[in-house]
C-alpha cells in the first residue's frame, strides 16, 4: 500500500495552484460580482494542460488521469471554485471517453484540451433533477437524423458551449429505464435557444443556462454507446465525474481553512491573538480533520476510475462527504472572521456562497446516499 | 408555522392580532414591491422610512408627547417578525426603534428627548449606534475612538465600522473613548453625532453577503466637533449604559432569526408538497418529511423559548442569562432551517428568483452581529461561574 502521490502528480499539484493563486486572484471579485466567465484564464490553462487533463495521449491529452484531473480542481477551487471550474470545460465529453466511437473520441476530445471547444452535459429539466429518469426531452429519429425537442435547466457552460451532450427520449415504449440515450448536439444548430441565468448564489463565474430544443436536427452518428442506453451511460459518467466534484469541495474547504487559520493568528482581541483561544483551535482542528477525510476519500475514488475499477458507492461518498465538509468548514472559516466574513471584501464569504452548491448539482446530496444506500443494502442481502 | 405568537397563553390579546394584520397589509404595500430596486441600490429609500413614521410603525412604545403611542413591547416584536417574514431585513426598523431609540429614551436629557425623539417617531431622524471598530467587534473594552473635552464641545477622533444604518444614520450614538487609554471598560461614553457635524464623514457603504438592501457603513471622525451637551447619560458609564441595553439587542436579534426561520419553513412546506419527484411530491418522502418534523420541532422550540424571553424582559426580570442562550441557539437554529430549506428546494433554491436563496444569505449574519455566538457563550459561561 503506498498513499504517496506519484511525483508528476505531486509537480502537477503545485503547479495548479500556484496558476490560480496567479490568473485567478487578479480576476476573482469582477468574475463573482459581474456573472462573467472568465475566457482568457481558460485559453490560458488549456495552453498549460490543465482543461481535460484527464484524456488520454492517444486523444491528445495529457493523460494525467481522474486522479490528476481532480488535483488540478482541488487546487484551482482552493483559490476560487467558480473560477476553478473552467475544468468543466470538457463537462459532458467524459460520456464520449466512456461510451463514444472510437471516431467520435478522435474529433471531439483533442479540441477540448486545445482550447477549441467547450463542451455542456444536459441532463437537468425544470421538473427533473435527481430524478432522472423523470426528463421528457424526446429525440425521434427521422432517417439518418434525430428531431429533438424538449427544456434543460440548470446547464453548467450552456451559452459559452460549441457541443452538448443531451439526455433525452428514443425509445418511449420501452421499460422506463431503457428509453434513454445521450446525443451530441452542435450548439450552433438551428432550433437551440439558450438564456443564460442570472444571479445564482455563488459560482458566478461558472455559466448556467436554460436550454430549449426547438425541432433540432441531430446526426443519427451523432448518439453515443447505444441507444436506450443512456440512463445506464449517465450513471457511469456520475461515478466518474463525482470524484471531480468531490475534488472542488476539497480544495474549497482547504482554501477556507487556509483564509481562516491565517485570519485568527493576525486578529487580536481581549488582548491575544484569537488563535489562543482553546475554542477557536478546536475548530481548526475539526476542519483541518474532515478536510483529510474528505481527501483520502475524494484520491481513492478518482484513483479506483483509472485502475479501470469506478468504485460507484466511493464515489458517491466522496461527493457527498467532501460536500457537506465544505459547506461546514467554509460556515467555521466565515464565524472565525466574525462582521469581516460578512464583507465581500474578504473572499471567506465567496467560500460560503460556492460552497452550498456541492450539496446540490452532480446529484444532489439525496441521490449519492440513494446511490450509497442501495448498493449497501445489495451487499447485505440475505442468502 | 404561522407565527401567530402566543403560544404561551395570553400573551398575545385580540389587539395585537388586529394591529398584525394591519402592519402585514402594510408591508405587502408599502415595502415588499420595492425590496428588489432596494437590494440593487444596496440601501433603503427614505421614502419607506417615513411612511413608516406616519402610519405611527416607529418607536410605537414612546409615550405620546414624544411621538409615539406609548404601546407595548409587543407592537415591537409584532413589527420586528412581519418584516423579518417579508424578506424585509433590511429596512432596519427594529434597530432604530428598539435598540437605539431606548437609548436616548432611557439616557436623554428632556433636552435631548425633545430634540430627537419625535423626529425619530416620524421616520425623519434615522438612528444608529456605532460601537464596533476595525480592530474592536466583539471586544468592546477595547475601543479607540477618541473623544476629547475642548471647552463647550467634544472633539472626537477615531473609526467605526459595520455600522448598521451607516449611510441614512441622521443621528448616531458613538461609543468614544473619554477615560486614559488603559481605562478599559471604565473609561467609554456615549456621544451623538448629527448628520452634517463638522469633521464627521461616511466610509463605504460595505457590500455584503446578504442583507444587500440595508447600508453597512464605515464611519470616520477626523477632528470630528459636537457641542458638549450631546453626552448621553454619564460621562464613563458608556459601557456599562450599553450592558443594559445589550439585553433587548440581543432579543431583537432572536425574534428577527425566529421569524425568518418560521417563514423558511412555511415556504419550503409549499414548495416540498407542490415539487413532484420519482412521481410523488417530494414532501412525502420520509427522509424528507422526518427532516421537515425537526425542523419543524426546533422552530416550534425556538418559538416558546422566545415568548418566554419576551414575556419575561416585559416584567422587568434580568435575562441575560437566558437571552444569551437564546441570541446563540435561535440564531443557529434559523441557519440550520435556512441550510435545510435550500437543500429541499433543490437547484431552484441556489436561484435568486426563489425568495430562500436570499434568506440563505441574510439569516448569516445573525449569528455574528449583536455579539457573535462565542461571545454569547462566553457570557453565559460567565454566569454559569465556569470561566
Amino acid at each position: 500500500m503506498n498513499f504517496d502521490l506519484p511525483e508528476e502528480l505531486k509537480i502537477l499539484k503545485e503547479e495548479a495552484y500556484k496558476f490560480a493563486v496567479r490568473e485567478f486572484t487578479p480576476v476573482s471579485k469582477e468574475c463573482d460580482r459581474e456573472e462573467k466567465y472568465p475566457r482568457k484564464v481558460w485559453k490560458k490553462a488549456c495552453e498549460y494542460g490543465f482543461i481535460g487533463a484527464w484524456i488520454p495521449e492517444e486523444y491528445g491529452g495529457p493523460g494525467a488521469g481522474f486522479l490528476g484531473n481532480t488535483i488540478i480542481t482541488e487546487q484551482f477551487s482552493r483559490i476560487d471554485m467558480g473560477i476553478g471550474l473552467i475544468t468543466a470545460a470538457g463537462f459532458g465529453s467524459e460520456n464520449i471517453y466512456l461510451y463514444g466511437s472510437e471516431e467520435q473520441k478522435k474529433t471531439y476530445l483533442p479540441k477540448i484540451v486545445n482550447g477549441e471547444i467547450i463542451f455542456a452535459g444536459a441532463y437537468t429539466e425544470p421538473n427533473a433533477g435527481t430524478d432522472v429518469a423523470g426528463i421528457r426531452t424526446r429525440a425521434v429519429r427521422d432517417g439518418d437524423h434525430y428531431i429533438l425537442n424538449g427544456q434543460k435547466m440548470f446547464i453548467t457552460n450552456g451559452t459559452i458551449c460549441d457541443y452538448f451532450c443531451v439526455l433525452c427520449i428514443t425509445n418511449p415504449d420501452a421499460p422506463r429505464h431503457k428509453r434513454f440515450s445521450l446525443l451530441i448536439v452542435d450548439a450552433t444548430s438551428p432550433g437551440i435557444t439558450r438564456n443564460k441565468i442570472h444571479g445564482k448564489m455563488g459560482i458566478r463565474a461558472s455559466d448556467t443556462a436554460e436550454i430549449s430544443f426547438e425541432d433540432v436536427k441531430v446526426p443519427a452518428e451523432n448518439l453515443v454507446g447505444q441507444e436506450g442506453n443512456g440512463f445506464y451511460q449517465l450513471m457511469d459518467f456520475f461515478n466518474t465525474t463525482r470524484a471531480m466534484v468531490a475534488g472542488q469541495g476539497v480544495g474549497l474547504a482547504q482554501g477556507a481553512l487556509d483564509k481562516a487559520a491565517q485570519y485568527v493568528q493576525e486578529r487580536t482581541a481581549f488582548g491575544q491573538p484569537l488563535a489562543n483561544f482553546q475554542g477557536v483551535q478546536f475548530q481548526l482542528a475539526e476542519m483541518a480533520t474532515r478536510i483529510e477525510l474528505a481527501r483520502q476519500l475524494t484520491y481513492k475514488a478518482a484513483w479506483l476510475a483509472d485502475q479501470g475499477r469506478i468504485d460507484p458507492k466511493l464515489s458517491a461518498m466522496a461527493k457527498l462527504y467532501a460536500g457537506e465538509t465544505a459547506v461546514w468548514v467554509a460556515d467555521k472559516a466565515l464565524q472565525l472572521h466574525g462582521g469581516y466574513g460578512y464583507i465581500d471584501e474578504y473572499d471567506v464569504q465567496r467560500y460560503y456562497r460556492d460552497a452550498k452548491i456541492l450539496e446540490i448539482y452532480e446529484g444532489t446530496k439525496e441521490a449519492e446516499k440513494l446511490t450509497i444506500a442501495k448498493i449497501v443494502l445489495k451487499e447485505h442481502t440475505k442468502g | 408555522m404561522q407565527a401567530k405568537g402566543g403560544i404561551m397563553a395570553g400573551l398575545y390579546k385580540e389587539e395585537h392580532h388586529i394591529f398584525r394584520e394591519s402592519f402585514r397589509r402594510f408591508v405587502d404595500r408599502e415595502v415588499v414591491p420595492h425590496i428588489d430596486s432596494w437590494e440593487e441600490k444596496g440601501i433603503v429609500s427614505r421614502v419607506a422610512w417615513r411612511a413608516m413614521g406616519e402610519a405611527g410603525f416607529l418607536c410605537p412604545w414612546l409615550p405620546e408627547e414624544y411621538g409615539g403611542s406609548g404601546a407595548d413591547f409587543l407592537y415591537s416584536v409584532i413589527i420586528a417578525e412581519e418584516l423579518a417574514k417579508a424578506g424585509a431585513v433590511s429596512l432596519m426598523a427594529p434597530l432604530h426603534s428598539d435598540i437605539v431609540a431606548p437609548y436616548l429614551a432611557a439616557l436623554g436629557t428632556e433636552e435631548q428627548k425633545r430634540r430627537w425623539l419625535p423626529g425619530a417617531a416620524r421616520g425623519e431622524i434615522i438612528l444608529a449606534v456605532a460601537m464596533t471598530e476595525p480592530n474592536t467587534g466583539s471586544d468592546l473594552a477595547a475601543i479607540r475612538t477618541r473623544a476629547e473635552k475642548d471647552g463647550d464641545f467634544w472633539v472626537i477622533n477615531g473609526q467605526k465600522t459595520f455600522i448598521s444604518n451607516g449611510i441614512l444614520a441622521d443621528l448616531v450614538i458613538v461609543a468614544c473613548r473619554t477615560g486614559s487609554p488603559d481605562s478599559g471598560a471604565k473609561g467609554i461614553s456615549l456621544i451623538c453625532v448629527e448628520r452634517g457635524a463638522p469633521g464627521f464623514h461616511r466610509g463605504r457603504n460595505l457590500k455584503k453577503m446578504g442583507l444587500h438592501a440595508q447600508d453597512t457603513a464605515e464611519l470616520i471622525f477626523d477632528e470630528c466637533r459636537v457641542p458638549a451637551e450631546n453626552l448621553l447619560g454619564q460621562l464613563n458609564r458608556g459601557f456599562y449604559h450599553m450592558m443594559d441595553h445589550l439585553q433587548q439587542e440581543r432579543l431583537m436579534a432572536c425574534i428577527m432569526a425566529q421569524a425568518m426561520a418560521e417563514a423558511m419553513l412555511a415556504m419550503t412546506i409549499g414548495y416540498a408538497r407542490g415539487r413532484t419527484a420519482f412521481g410523488q411530491p417530494i414532501a412525502s418522502f420520509q427522509h424528507n418529511a422526518f427532516k421537515i418534523v425537526d425542523m419543524a420541532t426546533e422552530v416550534t422550540l425556538g418559538r416558546t423559548f422566545l415568548d418566554r424571553l419576551v414575556a419575561d424582559h416585559m416584567a422587568g426580570k434580568d435575562i441575560v442569562t437566558e437571552v444569551s442562550m437564546g441570541k446563540a441557539w435561535i440564531a443557529e437554529m434559523a441557519n440550520r432551517v435556512a441550510y435545510q430549506c435550500v437543500q429541499l428546494h433543490g437547484g431552484y433554491g441556489y436561484m435568486e428568483e426563489y425568495p430562500i436563496s436570499r434568506f440563505y444569505r441574510d439569516v448569516r449574519p445573525i449569528p455574528i452581529f449583536a455579539g457573535t455566538t462565542e461571545i454569547m457563550k462566553l457570557i453565559v459561561a460567565k454566569r454559569l461561574q465556569l470561566i
